[in-house]
């Protein structure tokens, strides 16, 4: 890393370190923890649904027994009793009929029991005894209208969230450093036509403009990052091109011109890099808001599709609960929130830590 | 002034053809159309409808008509709210999301403004830190977190304040929405105006003023002045803000205004709806921000030379 890298790594406060931690530990858990929840982001319990959150095992006590009614009633059967062991239940099931010994599937369906056994049976068949194994399944944080684990969706959300305000930002840095060092270099005509473009630009209703793309262009994932680096280079071109006119200015520059260096050969190795500071703090700075825009997107539900799923549709489906499943808006929000919050200080920090001087972000 | 004026209206122009330009051609370029419904029309219906409408023209002719007619000030019939032209809707909707958006610019302005100057005043204090942090969670927590958040707490907990719905602008039925609208344009405000009294507090004639014992009261006014004038150039950008947080306010709190009209337009495949809106928003912007500019060149006389 080269001298000034290092400089801005030993200014950087306490605030925008643990920012960063904050961040790599998001992004790690929304990585791996998908694998380690137990349960597949897609996988439906439907005896499970809007479970609240809570640390004990699937299915709660208090909930055996309206399932056993509910499963027995499906047998065409009664249930006369049960008992409830540590790991499994027993059951009596009893019918006017012989009970139709087929029906026992339906325990393990309904996620909430394994394998049943018959233990004993009356003589004319109308009176089963039934042991199946409890399954043990956990959410944490609950589960969705679906009964699908709210933990898991969350974090895979944040993958698509993550991902969309990566690669959208990427894009974004790309054509705006480009855009902006061309112009601010060139100088003269070219730099008043390139720039008048981005007044006009910025003048437009872009967020307008995104939903109009979204909504009569399938909605997906490309269109989305598409849709969105289009909005946000505008900002990175104005903050490039005005450092390359500062730089252009100075004896280094010159320097490289007299000695015959072509303008692409002084672009690449000059301008862009001495302009790196503010273009890390700007594209710092660029992510917490391509996620609010992309979350934003979701939520009114032209982002990301089922069935995938970002912050954003969850907030979504959380809010829509609000009444009877308030649960399943916090987990999303807080994860969306923090996100947010660690990427707008880690920018505040890094723009302090490259330019001591410079006035804080305005908006 | 005049001349800055007139510049800024020339230039703007263009701007307003080319929002108008975009999403007309964006639109028409898409798949689909206004009449596509669930059990498909007869060919020869929809063969009348879109004669009707002027749909069956090449795309060219039906943009330059759209442009005739917008010279006279016609926006077209909607299309998906039968009988109704699309000046009607944005007729009805304008109120709402104009005193809605009003009143959350000056509540982000006031606490704003007044949230900054605690900062900047104590500065390293425990007020500074706090109001830094406040400004900052509030320009991290997206409107559609809010405005759950508040329809729990005020609305089903406490039950303060109405869920949602216009209620014919009862001050009840304003104060969430307002606030969600606001909140993050407040942390902006208080931010800047944060740093920026913070330096001209540092600045060499408050220092005089105060080495010559004048009282805090004038100093700060003196200091303040200057220190607003990067806060009246953001009025522009704020408003502009709160034109795009309409969408998610009043879809969140069912609130009939453009933001609305323009989400329903864009569902509907409503050409001229959308348009309407996508036109007037850019107006609004264009205006905006030239009343930025302008105020920005009252009250900063250096700026006046300058488009």
């Amino acid at each position: 890393m080269s001298a000034p890298g290092r400089g801005v790594l030993r200014r950087l406060g306490r605030g925008a370190w643990a920012s960063l931690a904050v961040l790599v530990l998001v992004a790690l858990a929304c990585l791996v923890g998908p694998l380690l929840t137990g349960h597949a982001p897609e996988r439906a319990y439907p005896d499970l649904r809007q479970l609240g959150a809570g640390l004990g095992p699937q299915p709660a006590p208090d909930r055996i027994g309206p399932a056993l009614e509910r499963l027995a009633y499906r047998m065409r059967a009664r249930l006369e009793g049960f008992e409830q062991g540590p790991d499994s239940v027993r059951l009596v099931l009893g019918s006017d009929e012989p009970v139709d010994r087929r029906g026992l599937v339906y325990l393990p369906r309904s996620d909430l029991f394994g394998e049943a056994r018959v233990v004993e049976a009356s003589a004319d068949g109308r009176r089963l005894v039934v042991e199946a194994p409890l399954r043990r399944l956990h959410f944490p944080l609950g589960t969705d209208v679906h009964g699908r684990d709210l933990l898991t969706r969350s974090l895979v959300a944040g993958r698509v969230s993550l991902l969309i305000g990566l690669t959208a930002t990427l894009v974004a840095l790309v054509v705006g450093v480009a855009y902006g060092a061309v112009a601010g270099f060139a100088g003269g005509a070219v730099d008043a036509v390139m720039m008048r473009l981005v007044d006009v630009l910025y003048a437009l209703p872009f967020v307008f403009f995104v939903i109009v793309l979204v909504v009569f262009f399938r909605p997906g994932l490309g269109l989305i990052l598409f849709a969105i680096a289009a909005v946000e280079w505008l900002d990175m071109a104005r903050i490039v091109r005005g450092q390359a006119q500062a730089l252009k200015a100075c004896d280094f520059v010159r320097a490289a011109e007299a000695l015959g260096l072509t303008a692409r050969q002084i672009l690449v190795r000059h301008v862009v890099p001495n302009a790196l500071g503010p273009i890390l703090v700007a594209a710092t700075l660029l992510v917490p808001r391509v996620i609010l825009l992309e979350s934003f997107l979701s939520f009114l539900g032209l982002g990301v599709q089922e069935p995938e799923t970002s912050w954003g549709v969850l907030v979504a489906e959380g809010s829509r609960a609000i009444e009877s499943a308030p649960h399943m808006l916090a987990a999303p929000a807080l994860l969306l929130v923090t996100t947010l919050v660690a990427l707008n200080s880690l920018g505040d920090g890094l723009a302090d830590a490259v330019d001591p001087r410079t006035v804080r972000r305005i908006a | 002034m005049i001349g800055l004026v007139l510049r800024r209206l020339a230039q703007a122009v263009p701007t307003l053809l080319l929002v108008v330009a975009a999403s007309f051609f964006l639109m028409r370029l898409a798949p689909g159309g206004p009449f596509d419904l669930e059990r498909p029309l007869a060919p020869a219906a929809m063969e009348n409808l879109r004669r009707v409408y002027g749909l069956d023209q090449p795309l060219l002719v039906q943009f330059g008509r759209y442009l005739g007619a917008l010279a006279r000030g016609d926006l077209g019939p909607s299309f998906s709210f039968r009988d109704l032209t699309v000046a009607d809707l944005l007729a009805r909707g304008l109120p709402v999301s104009l005193t809605l958006g009003a009143l959350a610019l000056l509540l982000a302005l006031g606490i704003g403004i007044g949230f900054g100057c605690l900062a900047a005043l104590r500065q390293g204090g425990a007020t500074d830190r706090a109001v830094t942090l406040l400004a900052g969670l509030s320009l991290s927590l997206p409107s559609f977190v809010v405005a759950p958040l508040l329809q729990i707490g005020f609305g089903l907990a406490l039950h303060w304040l109405p869920l949602g719905g216009w209620g014919g602008g009862a001050p009840g039925h304003l104060v969430l929405p307002v606030i969600t609208l606001a909140l993050p344009q407040i942390g902006a405000v208080a931010r800047l105006t944060r740093a920026s009294l913070a330096e001209a507090l540092r600045a060499q004639p408050v220092r005089t003023m105060r080495s010559l014992g004048l009282p805090p009261g004038r100093v700060l006014r003196h200091a303040l002045r200057g220190a607003l004038l990067p806060v009246i150039a953001l009025a522009g950008p704020l408003a502009t803000g709160l034109l795009t947080g309409s969408v998610v306010v009043e879809t969140v709190f069912g609130l009939p205004g453009i933001g609305r009209y323009f989400v329903e337009g864009a569902l509907n495949r409503d050409y001229t709806l959308v348009m309407g809106t996508v036109l007037l928003v850019g107006v609004f912007v264009v205006v905006l921000n030239l009343a930025a500019d302008l105020a920005a060149a009252w009250a900063d006389p250096r700026l006046r030379g300058r488009a």
